[in-house]
C-alpha cells in the first residue's frame, strides 16, 4: 500500500501512509483507537476507497471492489468480533459465500467437509464440520475464522485483534498457528494494541498516530515503553507507580450468592468472597463466566436467588440501585453504552444521572440547571474529559473519553465501594492508563474496589488480591504479589484447580 | 455475544462542533420546515395534474389559488385566526398526550379512544350538573373528563408495566372499546330524551364560554397553558427527567435508580389525560353533546402533530396550529379554488411520509445528517418490530 490518504469529512483518516508486507511476514500494526488502523485496512479490504495512493498486489497496482474481490485476490480478514453464524454449523460457515456446487442446485458438501476436515487436521486440529458454532469457545471459533480465511486460500491474512478475547494460553496457541502461517510463506498483517504481544510474534511493527506512520520498529531493537511512546505521542508509564495497600475491614462481604441469567439458568453458584476497605480485589475471567450477572446482582439490576451481600455491615441483597449509591457505592458498569450513560443526553445530564433528583441538582421537583452545570464542568475538568462543551451529548464522545465521563462520575464523592467492570475494554493506552490512576488513588483513600476484567494485564496491574472466575464459580484467591501471568491465565481458563497446583508445585 | 457491538462503537468518531445544539435545531426546525414545503410542492404537482379533469387543460395557476385561499382561510381575518386556533386545540392536547408517549418510549395509538371516553364522561358530568352554576358544573365536568382520560391510559401503561402487553396493541384494542362503550352508553343510559339521533342531552350550564371571537372558547386556553406546563415538566423538573431517561435508555434508567415501570405508567397515564381533554375541549367547547356515533380523527391525526412537531412541546404547538389552519382553510379553498377539502389529507399524509423518509428531504436540502434517527421514529419502528423497551 503506497501513499494511501483518505479523508472523512472533518479528518483525515489515512494521510499518506505506506505499508508493505511481504510473503512469509508477521506484520504489525499498532495504533490507539481512531489512529487509522480499521480505515487502513478497509480499503485493503476493498470496503473503502482512498483519495490518493495504491494498493499494489504482487508489485501490480490493483483496484480493490469489495471485500468478494479481496477474498478473490487472496486478501482474507479475521475480524475482532467474529463474522461466524452461531447457528450455522462450521463447514456452514465457511462454505457460506463461496458455496462449492456439485450442480446447479446442489452444493458439494462431501468435498467441503473433506477439505475442511484436511486443512484442519493439517494443524493438528480435530474439527468436527457438523458442529454449530454456538458450541465452540472463543478459540475455536477463532481458529474456523482462521480456517476459512485458509480454505479461500488466502496469501494476506488480517488479523484484527485477534487475541482480544482469548486467555493467554489460548493466544499461545494462535500464535503457533501464526508462525506455521508464515513459515508457509503468507504473508499476515497483525493489528493489536497489546505491546508484548506485538513484540513476541512480529517480524516488523507499524506504528500509526492521526492517521500517519509514526514509525518502523523491529521487536530486538524496540520495547514496550518505546512503542507506547509513538503510539501515544508522549512518554507513557505502563504501570501504575502503587505502594502497598493498606487493607481494612471487610467492606463488601459476598457469601453463597447465586444468580440466574436471563433465561432463568443459574450461571453464579455459590460464590463467597471478601473486599476489604483499601485494597483492590480483582475477579479475572473471560466473558461470559458469569461475571457480569454476578455484578449486576451487588448492583440491584439483576435478581439474588440465594445467598447474601453486606456493605460495611448492611445487608444489600437485593438492595436498589439508588439505596446503593446512597450508600457511597460507585459502579462502573462494564457496558457504557448500555448502563453507564445516555447517549443522547448532553454530558450536563449524563454527569448528574444518578443525583439528579436530590440537593443540589434539584429543590423538589425543579431541576437546578446552573448546579447540574457546575457540576458537570468540575468532573470534565477534573478527570480530562476532551469535549467542546458540557452541552454536546454524550455520543459525540470518543470511547475513551465517554468512559473517563462515566469514571469521573462514579468516582466522585464520599465511597465506601467502588465496583469496576471491565473498565478499560476497547480504551487507548492514554485512557487506560489514566483510569488505573485514579483507581489506585481511590483505593489509597480507603475505599474498597472490586475490580472485574477479562484483561490480564489489568488485572495484575491493579489488584492486591486476585481470584478467577470460571464457570459460574470463583475460583483460587491468588496474593497479586506473587501471583505471575500464566497462574493467572491459568485460574481464568480451567476455574483455579491447576492454577493452584502450578503454585504449590513452584513453592514446593 | 450480545454485547458484541459495544466496543465496536469505540471508534472514536471525531467531535464535530455541528453536533449538540446545532444539531437540535436541525431537527426540530430544519427537518420539518423542509417536510412542509415539499409536501406543498406535491401537493401542488397533484392540483396541477388533476386539473383537466373538472376544467379541460392544465390550470398551472391553480395551486397558487388554492393555497393563498387555504391562507386566506386560516388566517385572512380575525374570525378566520380564532377558527383556526379553535380547530387546533385538540391536535395540540392530544399532540402533546402522544409527544410525552414518545418521550418515554411508548407509542400511544390509544389517544383516539382516551378521546372518546373523556369526551364521554365530561358529557354525561355536563348533562348531570346542569342544575348546577357554571362556576361548579364547569370544573367537574373537566375534572371527569380528565380522570377518564388518565384512566383509560392507564390500563395500557398498567398492563405494559406488569404483563409487557405491547402498548400499541392494547392501546389500539381499546379504541375499539372506546367506540362501542360510547356508542352503548349513548345510545342507552345517556341518550337524550328529545334527541333525533342517538346523542346525550344538550350540555348546558357546564359549557366552555366563548371568550373571544366566534368560537374562541375556554378550551383554546387550556392548550396555551398546556404546552409551557408540559416543556416545563419535561425539561425543567426531575419527573421529565425520568421520563426522558426512560425513553432515552430504560437500562440506564434503571441504573441510575428510577423506576421504569413507574414512569411507564405515570407517562400513559399523563398521556391518557391529555388527550382526555383534547375530547373535553371539543365536547364543552365546540359540540356541547356527545353524538353515539362521533366521529373524529384527532387522535389519530394527534400521531401527525407529534412526530411533526418533534415530540417537543413547542414544535408540536407549531405543528398543531398549522394542522388547524389546513382544517379551517380547507372550506374557502374548495370554494375558490374548487379543491376538495380532501386535499389537506393528502398535505398532511405527504408531510408524514416526508418525515419518516428523512433521507429524501436531507438530500433534496442538502442537510447533513445528525447522525441519529428521530427518537420516536426509532419508537415507531420498535414497536412493529415486536421489540419493547421496558
Amino acid at each position: 500500500m503506497l501513499h494511501i490518504t483518505k479523508r472523512y469529512p472533518g479528518v483525515v483518516a489515512n494521510d499518506d501512509i505506506s505499508l508493505d508486507v511481504r510473503a512469509g511476514e508477521i506484520h504489525a500494526l499498532l495504533g490507539e483507537n481512531g489512529a487509522g488502523k480499521s480505515t487502513l485496512m478497509n480499503i485493503l479490504y476493498g470496503l473503502a476507497v482512498p483519495d490518493e495512493g495504491d494498493v499494489l498486489l504482487d508489485g501490480r497496482p490493483v483496484e480493490i471492489d469489495g471485500p468478494n474481490d479481496a477474498i478473490h485476490r487472496g486478501i482474507s480478514m479475521v475480524h475482532q468480533h467474529f463474522m461466524l453464524v452461531p447457528v450455522l454449523s462450521v463447514a456452514e460457515n465457511i462454505l457460506l459465500g463461496d458455496e462449492p456446487m456439485a450442480n446447479a442446485i446442489l452444493l458439494d458438501r462431501a468435498a467441503a467437509h473433506r477439505r475442511i476436515r484436511e486443512l484442519g487436521e493439517s494443524f493438528g486440529w480435530k474439527i468436527d464440520p457438523d458442529e454449530p458454532v454456538g458450541n465452540l469457545s472463543v478459540g475455536w471459533q477463532q481458529r474456523v475464522e482462521i480456517l476459512k480465511a485458509l480454505y479461500r486460500q488466502a496469501r494476506v491474512l488480517v488479523l484484527d485483534e485477534p487475541t482480544a478475547s482469548l486467555t493467554p494460553q489460548e493466544t499461545r496457541e494462535i500464535f503457533e498457528v501464526l508462525r506455521r502461517l508464515r513459515a508457509e510463506g503468507h504473508a499476515i498483517i497483525f493489528i493489536s494494541h497489546k505491546l508484548y504481544e506485538v513484540l513476541d510474534i512480529a517480524d516488523r511493527i507499524t506504528v500509526i498516530r492521526r492517521g500517519r506512520v509514526v514509525g518502523s520498529r523491529i521487536p530486538s531493537q524496540t520495547d514496550e515503553d518505546d512503542l507506547a511512546e509513538l503510539m501515544v505521542g508522549r512518554e507513557v508509564q505502563l504501570t501504575v507507580d502503587r505502594g502497598e495497600s493498606h487493607p481494612r475491614e471487610p467492606m463488601l462481604v459476598v457469601a453463597g450468592l447465586r444468580v440466574n441469567d436471563a433465561k432463568g439458568r443459574e450461571v453464579v453458584h455459590d460464590v463467597d468472597f471478601q473486599v476489604r476497605a483499601g485494597e483492590i480485589f480483582g475477579i479475572a475471567g473471560v466473558a461470559g463466566n458469569g461475571q457480569d450477572e454476578m455484578v449486576e446482582a451487588l448492583m440491584g439490576l439483576r435478581e439474588v436467588t440465594a445467598g447474601r451481600v453486606t456493605i460495611g455491615g448492611w445487608d444489600a441483597t437485593g438492595a436498589s440501585p439508588r439505596s446503593l449509591h446512597q450508600r457511597g457505592v460507585g459502579f462502573v458498569p462494564a457496558d457504557r453504552h448500555r448502563y453507564g450513560m445516555v447517549l443522547s443526553f448532553p454530558l450536563t445530564d449524563n454527569l448528574a444521572l444518578n443525583e439528579y433528583y436530590h440537593s443540589p441538582y434539584a429543590r423538589g421537583m425543579v431541576r437546578d440547571e446552573a448546579a447540574i452545570r457546575a457540576n458537570a464542568e468540575r468532573i470534565i475538568a477534573e478527570y480530562d474529559v476532551r469535549t467542546p462543551s458540557a452541552d454536546v451529548p454524550g455520543s459525540s464522545l470518543s470511547g475513551g473519553n465517554q468512559q473517563k465521563l462515566v469514571v469521573g462520575r462514579e468516582f466522585d464523592g464520599e465511597l465506601s465501594l467502588l465496583v469496576l467492570d471491565q473498565p478499560t475494554r476497547g480504551l487507548d493506552v492514554g485512557s487506560i492508563e489514566f483510569i488505573h490512576r485514579r483507581a489506585i488513588d481511590r483505593r489509597d483513600a480507603g475505599v474498597a474496589v472490586l475490580l472485574v476484567s477479562a484483561e490480564l494485564d489489568e488485572i495484575l496491574e491493579l489488584s492486591d488480591r486476585i481470584g478467577g472466575m470460571y464457570g459460574g464459580r470463583l475460583a483460587a484467591v491468588l496474593d497479586a504479589r506473587t501471583a505471575n501471568r500464566e497462574e493467572v491465565g491459568l485460574l481464568m481458563a480451567t476455574g483455579g484447580r491447576e492454577a493452584v497446583e502450578a503454585v504449590q508445585e513452584r513453592a514446593s | 455475544m450480545t454485547d458484541a457491538t459495544a466496543p465496536e462503537t469505540d471508534r472514536s468518531t471525531p467531535p464535530a462542533a455541528t453536533r449538540g445544539r446545532g444539531g437540535e435545531i436541525l431537527d426540530l426546525v430544519l427537518l420539518p420546515s423542509a417536510a412542509i414545503l415539499l409536501a406543498l410542492v406535491v401537493g401542488a404537482v397533484i392540483m396541477i395534474l388533476s386539473s383537466p379533469l373538472t376544467r379541460g387543460g392544465f390550470n398551472l395557476a391553480l395551486p397558487w389559488t388554492a393555497y393563498v385561499a387555504l391562507v386566506q382561510g386560516s388566517f385572512g381575518s380575525f374570525d378566520a385566526i380564532v377558527s383556526t386556533m379553535s380547530a387546533a386545540t385538540p391536535l395540540v392536547l392530544a399532540g402533546l398526550a402522544v409527544g410525552i408517549g414518545f418521550k418515554a418510549g411508548v407509542f400511544n395509538i390509544g389517544a383516539q379512544g382516551q378521546f372518546l371516553m373523556a369526551g364521554l364522561a365530561a358529557a354525561a358530568m355536563g348533562v348531570a350538573t346542569a342544575g348546577l352554576p357554571p362556576v361548579a358544573a364547569i370544573p367537574l365536568a373537566v375534572g371527569a373528563g380528565l380522570l377518564a382520560g388518565a384512566a383509560y391510559g392507564f390500563v395500557p401503561g398498567f398492563l405494559k408495566a406488569t404483563t409487557g402487553a405491547h402498548e400499541v396493541v392494547t392501546t389500539i384494542m381499546l379504541n375499539y372499546v372506546a367506540i362501542q362503550f360510547l356508542a352503548w352508553a349513548v345510545s342507552g343510559p345517556l341518550r337524550g330524551e328529545n334527541v333525533t339521533f342517538a346523542r346525550t342531552e344538550t350540555i348546558t350550564t357546564a359549557v366552555l364560554p366563548v371568550l373571544f371571537g366566534r368560537d374562541g372558547h375556554l378550551g383554546i386556553a387550556f392548550a396555551a397553558i398546556a404546552v409551557p406546563l408540559l416543556a416545563w415538566l419535561l425539561f425543567r423538573s426531575t419527573l421529565g427527567f425520568e421520563i426522558r431517561t426512560v425513553g432515552a435508555n430504560p437500562h440506564a434508567a434503571r441504573y441510575a435508580g428510577m423506576r421504569p415501570r413507574a414512569i411507564l405508567i405515570l407517562t400513559m397515564s399523563l398521556s391518557g389525560m391529555l388527550a382526555g381533554l383534547a375530547g373535553v375541549a371539543e365536547i364543552l367547547g365546540k359540540v356541547h353533546h356527545i353524538p353515539a356515533a362521533y366521529s373524529t380523527t384527532v387522535g389519530f391525526d394527534a400521531i401527525a402533530v407529534a412526530l411533526l412537531g418533534r415530540s417537543h412541546p413547542v414544535g408540536i404547538l407549531f405543528a398543531g396550529i398549522l394542522f388547524g389552519a389546513m382544517r379551517a382553510g380547507s372550506g374557502l379553498m374548495q370554494i375558490q379554488a374548487g379543491i376538495p377539502v380532501q386535499m389537506i389529507n393528502v398535505l398532511q399524509a405527504v408531510i408524514l411520509f416526508f418525515l419518516a423518509a428523512d433521507l429524501i428531504v436531507r438530500a433534496v436540502f442538502r442537510l447533513r445528517s445528525s447522525g441519529e434517527s428521530a427518537s420516536e421514529l426509532q419508537t415507531i419502528s420498535a414497536s412493529y418490530g415486536g421489540g419493547g423497551t421496558a
